[in-house]
């Protein structure tokens, strides 16, 4: 099987979020990669270094500079002639470009997989993860999204993949980009971050957030997550949510501060190595899935642990 | 110009799913069911369009059981005008909600068409996808805010690095995401009202649709279990815990 696989980036450098996918791909067949954006070219010489790719598509046009789902799935879904399956990592870019390729190839996406179990068999999880659902298509070609904390990040280096320019469809003039507001942060990112520190609504609001959480961030190198709650409430903004329709993350430790579990919580986050929990509710339901859980007022025991850590 | 709104019938999301015992899927008997969460905010915006002047009709459109009517006559008393039903009692993947979705808007002619950006029971996020690329329209995904103005709209979409802003030219399929706003409740006057608004029932074979499923679920299992740990006495204690992970 030949796959065509997403390389997310900013047209400056390979995003981690490739490297699962990779992954992934590499259980099905050869693995080839598509660069679509504008002046990338730097960024196909990195792809065809990560270990286990063959080809790498490098279609370099301005249209193609922001991702608009509008200009590339027509492209992708050309590449597709001589591939026979497309896999994104489960990213917002890939969440907004997939079902675009889907439709127009007329197959069902598979959303979010878990694991490859055969040539046309997968599982991905249901209800918030809940359930872990094994699914085969019946599709003559795939369109895959890949959740990337169950999948092994392929390595940066030792590959040889071979780039090739290739052209696509003009700009389909259905839509523009106007601005984009990214935060720029030291921070290791929630997605590849090995500490995690997120905060719940019990933190009151933005100030006492940052008061409290950030030093223990700091302290631990960690990235910072919040619960929907406590982005809904303005404590932080949307790209701080763990959850079910959020990030789904697994560092190596996740500590969960006054967030009290809520299923579309431990959805994102339940599959780190080792949680802890700060509450001062003894029977909130995050205990019930913390490793380690301490019952007490947050607003005295975070500023104690950060300054005995 | 008119807005479609698509709705789902879903688990309640309060309610905790149960894996059937025998592996086929999750017990829905008895069980809480409400509109999907993300399609509240769909028709909550659409609402508001309305009242801002942008939109003069809104038709709420659902596939499903006929159980969904109740789904219906809830964007209905929240404020939808009129519905669609086209039942059916089969699983509808995506893509054929797409496909049925897009035959409703060759006859109705949305100039926008507002739905959530996932079902909370598949977790898919494909619908709104698919259903600009059989229409050849722009998407807006995950909307934060959404700016209706002339021939274009504005949409601001959550993505993972924050936020970014772009503009399509209608019509247009925005899907929802959780801060787009808050969903209003339906008033007792208006549930009442929402039993006199007009709701048609038709059938995909209506529409010429290949419903039959592309994908086959083999089996649905329980997610390994986490158990829960041990619970430490003071911040003493925690700190010896978290220094013998070798993290700080």
């Amino acid at each position: 099987m030949k796959t065509l696989v997403w390389v997310e980036h900013d047209n400056n450098g390979v995003k981690d979020a490739t490297l699962a996918a990779v992954t992934a791909a590499g259980k099905l067949g050869e693995v080839h990669l598509l660069v679509a954006g504008a002046n990338c070219a730097a960024v196909a010489d990195e792809a065809a270094a990560i270990a286990g790719v063959g080809k790498v598509h490098l279609a370099d046009d301005a249209a193609y500079e922001n991702a608009l789902a509008e200009n590339i799935a027509p492209l992708v879904a050309d590449l597709m002639g001589h591939h026979d399956a497309f896999i994104c990592p489960a990213t917002t870019t890939g969440k907004n470009i997939a079902p675009r390729v889907a439709a127009l190839l007329d197959v069902m996406q598979i959303s979010d997989i878990l694991s490859v179990e055969g040539n046309n068999s997968f599982t991905r999880p249901i209800y918030a993860g809940n359930a872990i659902a094994t699914v085969t298509s019946a599709d003559p070609k795939l369109v895959i999204t890949v959740r990337g904390t169950a999948f092994d990040k392929a390595q940066t280096s030792g590959g040889s993949g071979v780039v090739e320019a290739v052209s696509g469809p003009a700009d389909a003039g259905l839509s523009s980009f106007v601005s984009a507001e990214i935060a720029k942060s030291e921070r290791p990112e929630l997605t590849s971050a090995k500490v995690i520190v997120s905060g719940g609504r019990a933190l009151k609001d933005a100030a006492t957030f940052q008061e409290v959480i950030i030093p223990l961030a700091d302290k631990l190198g960690a990235g910072v997550g919040a619960s929907r709650a406590a982005v809904d409430a303005g404590y932080v903004p949307n790209d701080y949510q763990v959850g079910q329709t959020g990030k789904i993350v697994a560092p190596e430790v996740y500590i969960a501060i006054g967030i009290s579990g809520a299923i579309q919580h431990l959805a994102g986050m339940k599959d780190s190595k080792v949680i802890i929990a700060i509450n001062k509710d003894e029977d909130a339901p995050i205990f019930q899935i913390a490793d380690i859980g301490l019952v007490a007022d947050l607003f005295k025991a975070v500023p104690e642990l950060v300054e005995k850590l | 110009m008119k807005i479609l709104v698509p709705v789902k019938r879903v688990i309640d999301y309060n309610v905790k799913p149960r894996v059937k015992s025998d592996g086929s899927g999750i017990d829905l008997a008895n069980v809480k069911m409400s509109m999907n969460p993300f399609d509240e905010i769909a028709v909550e915006e659409a609402i508001r369009l309305k009242e801002a002047g942008k939109a003069e009709e809104i038709i709420a459109v659902s596939v499903g059981p006929a159980k969904a009517q109740e789904t219906l006559r809830t964007a209905l008393a929240m404020g939808a005008d009129r519905a669609i039903l086209i039942e059916t009692d089969d699983a509808v993947e995506p893509l054929a909600v797409a496909k049925i979705l897009k035959a409703i808007a060759d006859e109705e002619q949305p100039g926008l068409i507002l739905l959530g950006k996932q079902a909370i029971d598949d977790d898919c996020n494909q619908t709104g996808q698919m259903l600009a690329a059989l229409m050849g329209r722009p998407q807006g995904t995950f909307a934060n805010t959404v700016e209706v103005d002339g021939d274009h709209v504005v949409v601001k979409r959550e993505v993972d690095g924050g936020l970014e802003t772009v503009k399509l030219s209608l019509p247009a399929i925005v899907t929802t995401d959780l801060r787009l706003n808050q969903p209003r409740y339906a008033s007792l006057p208006n549930i009442m009202k929402a039993k006199k608004k007009p709701l048609d029932v038709k059938s995909p074979s209506d529409f010429a649709v290949d419903t039959a499923p592309r994908l086959t679920t083999t089996n649905v299992s329980e997610p390994p279990v986490r158990q829960a740990g041990e619970k430490v006495a003071d911040v003493d204690a925690l700190v010896a815990k978290i220094k013998a992970l070798g993290i700080a």
